[in-house]
């Protein structure tokens, strides 16, 4: 059963075209990995999933619905949630204080003008990634990695269907590194992940499926075992086994 | 913010005692207090919280004092009806124009809000009928139940009262969802979108009550100074209430109220010695936002 399908999606800044006739589909509860070389158009494809940017052509349907002229917030509310390549949050609120407006956004709760708001409820999904100990500190101040942590404890609060994470490991230690992979496999199969990442190691762990992307276009879909032997790929990006 | 509210009980409990000076001047000086106070803390809702800078406030305020001059032609005088309109013509200009201007952010956003309040300014001022440019007297005051508005004190006791209010029931929608969904429309609107809600309609609906607000204190000013002229709503008001609310510290209400205090009360002292006081409240600006950032 798919959750989300890009069909022959199209999108171009003048003459450069970042996605070319791009078909993909996400099952329910399954990893898919998306990899490619830089400038291969992965983020942009995220962008485009979300809404954050506009096709230029073909559909994408999630849930079976078309979502591809929905604007970004109403796809978030459908279950689409994102995690960007460098971590988004709000500066001026706590690390709970973040959580919480995902269950805000999450339960509809925006208009309400008169009950104080509070963190109380957010210590479930702190401890989910590991920072119930710093529920209380400033958002700005914590490190790249806790930021991170963070990014997906707000996606976890909203309750996605889908989970979109933009290379969830770039700029994280060894140690860091190891703690992400860990807690993306231990939430495998409750939610669908597209997964971004140049972390052939961590992509072989965790993805059921794997797409390849080049210059725009999908050169090949199928499971880890099918990307590795496929000569294509192989010569496109993983090169001669050094990487992979 | 804790001290800041402090400082704000204090300067209200004063103020409540300054008619037994029995001097009237003093009493129009606190009541003008009140009033910018209240206009201020109205602005600092769109400044401070909805991180929106708005160069058109003065346009609200004026229509409030409007309101309050046009309505006794018609036999309406009393406080509730006389502010209620006041707030609501507010409200419905700035839910019209707020809806256009809100669809930008940054240096755009100020320049159409001042447009539009440029706007408001001139259509007030080619109104023949309320004698244009000249402006007219207040053609008969508000009235709380059989007093005057006209009167300072009644005019001090109810500003206290309802800057009090304003102040309780923004403080508390600052602290509630919607007030945190603002805040974080300020901080990364981009993510807001991402986790499921539009910045939009929250900062459309927090800059019309601030509108109304601003018209509240505006119904009050046309009884202070029983004149209502177009000049009320002109950009030089809205940027001195800019000062005010950056004079308090822009995102804490209490800040822009003691802003207001301070700028009202150095004008009168300092418009005392010089004709040019303007110059030395640019000096004490300037100082202020180098030296205590917040």
């Amino acid at each position: 059963m798919s959750l989300l399908e890009i069909r022959e999606a199209r999108k171009s800044f003048g003459a450069l075209c970042v996605t070319d006739n791009v078909t993909l589909e996400v099952r329910e509860r399954e990893i898919h990995a998306l990899i490619g070389p830089n400038g291969a158009g992965k983020s942009c494809l995220i962008g485009q999933i979300t809404g954050e940017l506009p096709l230029d052509a073909g559909e994408i349907r999630f849930d079976g619905d078309r979502v591809d002229r929905l604007p970004v917030h109403a796809r978030a509310q459908l279950g689409l949630k994102r995690a960007y390549q460098v971590p988004q949050f709000f500066s001026s609120f706590s690390a709970g204080g973040n959580v919480a407006l995902a269950q805000i956004a999450r339960e509809r709760t925006g208009w309400t003008v008169w009950r104080k708001a509070g963190t109380e409820r957010t210590l479930p999904f702190l401890r989910q990634v590991g920072l119930e100990a710093v529920g209380e500190r400033p958002s700005a101040s914590l490190g790249h990695g806790e930021k991170r942590q963070l990014e997906l404890a707000m996606a976890f609060a909203g309750e996605p269907k889908l989970l979109l994470l933009d290379e969830p490991l770039a700029g994280l230690g060894p140690g860091d590194s190891e703690r992400m992979v860990e807690l993306l496999r231990s939430m495998k199969g409750r939610y669908a992940m597209l997964l971004v990442e140049h972390d052939m190691g961590a992509v072989f762990t965790l993805a059921d499926r794997i797409s390849v992307l080049l210059a725009g276009r999908i050169i090949a879909s199928g499971t880890a075992v099918e990307i590795r032997a496929n000569p294509e790929v192989r010569a496109a990006y993983l090169g001669d086994g050094t990487d992979a | 913010m804790r001290t800041r509210l402090v400082i704000v009980v204090v300067l209200l409990a004063a103020a409540c005692l300054v008619p037994l000076l029995g001097q009237p001047y003093y009493t129009k000086l606190a009541v003008r207090m009140a009033i910018f106070a209240l206009a201020a803390m109205s602005l600092d809702l769109i400044v401070g919280y909805a991180g929106l800078v708005s160069f058109g406030h003065a346009a609200f305020f004026g229509l409030g004092c409007y309101a309050a001059g046009v309505l006794p032609m018609v036999g309406v005088q009393n406080v509730p009806v006389v502010f209620a309109v006041a707030a609501f013509a507010a409200a419905l200009i700035g839910l019209v124009t707020g809806a256009i201007s809100l669809r930008a952010s940054g240096l755009y956003f100020i320049f159409i809000t001042l447009a539009f309040a440029q706007m408001v300014f001139y259509v007030a001022q080619g109104m023949r009928p309320l004698s244009g440019d000249d402006g007219f007297r207040l053609p008969a005051p508000t009235m709380l139940g059989k007093l005057p508005l006209t009167n300072p004190n009644v005019l001090l006791y109810l500003m206290i009262g309802i800057l009090a209010l304003a102040a309780w029931v923004s403080y508390r929608l600052t602290r509630s969802n919607f007030g945190q969904v603002v805040r974080a429309a300020r901080d990364n609107p981009m993510k807001l979108a991402a986790i499921g809600l539009p910045a939009y309609p929250y900062r459309l609906a927090l800059y019309t009550y601030a509108c109304a607000l601003a018209g509240i204190a505006g119904a009050a000013y046309a009884n202070l100074t029983e004149f209502i002229a177009p000049n009320t709503m002109s950009w030089v008001v809205s940027g001195e209430l800019l000062f005010m609310v950056i004079l308090g510290t822009a995102g804490m209400l209490f800040g822009a109220i003691i802003g207001a205090v301070v700028f009202v009360g150095l004008e009168q002292i300092l418009s005392s010695y010089t004709e040019y006081w303007l110059f030395p409240l640019g000096v004490i600006l300037v100082l202020r936002v180098l030296l205590l950032k917040r």
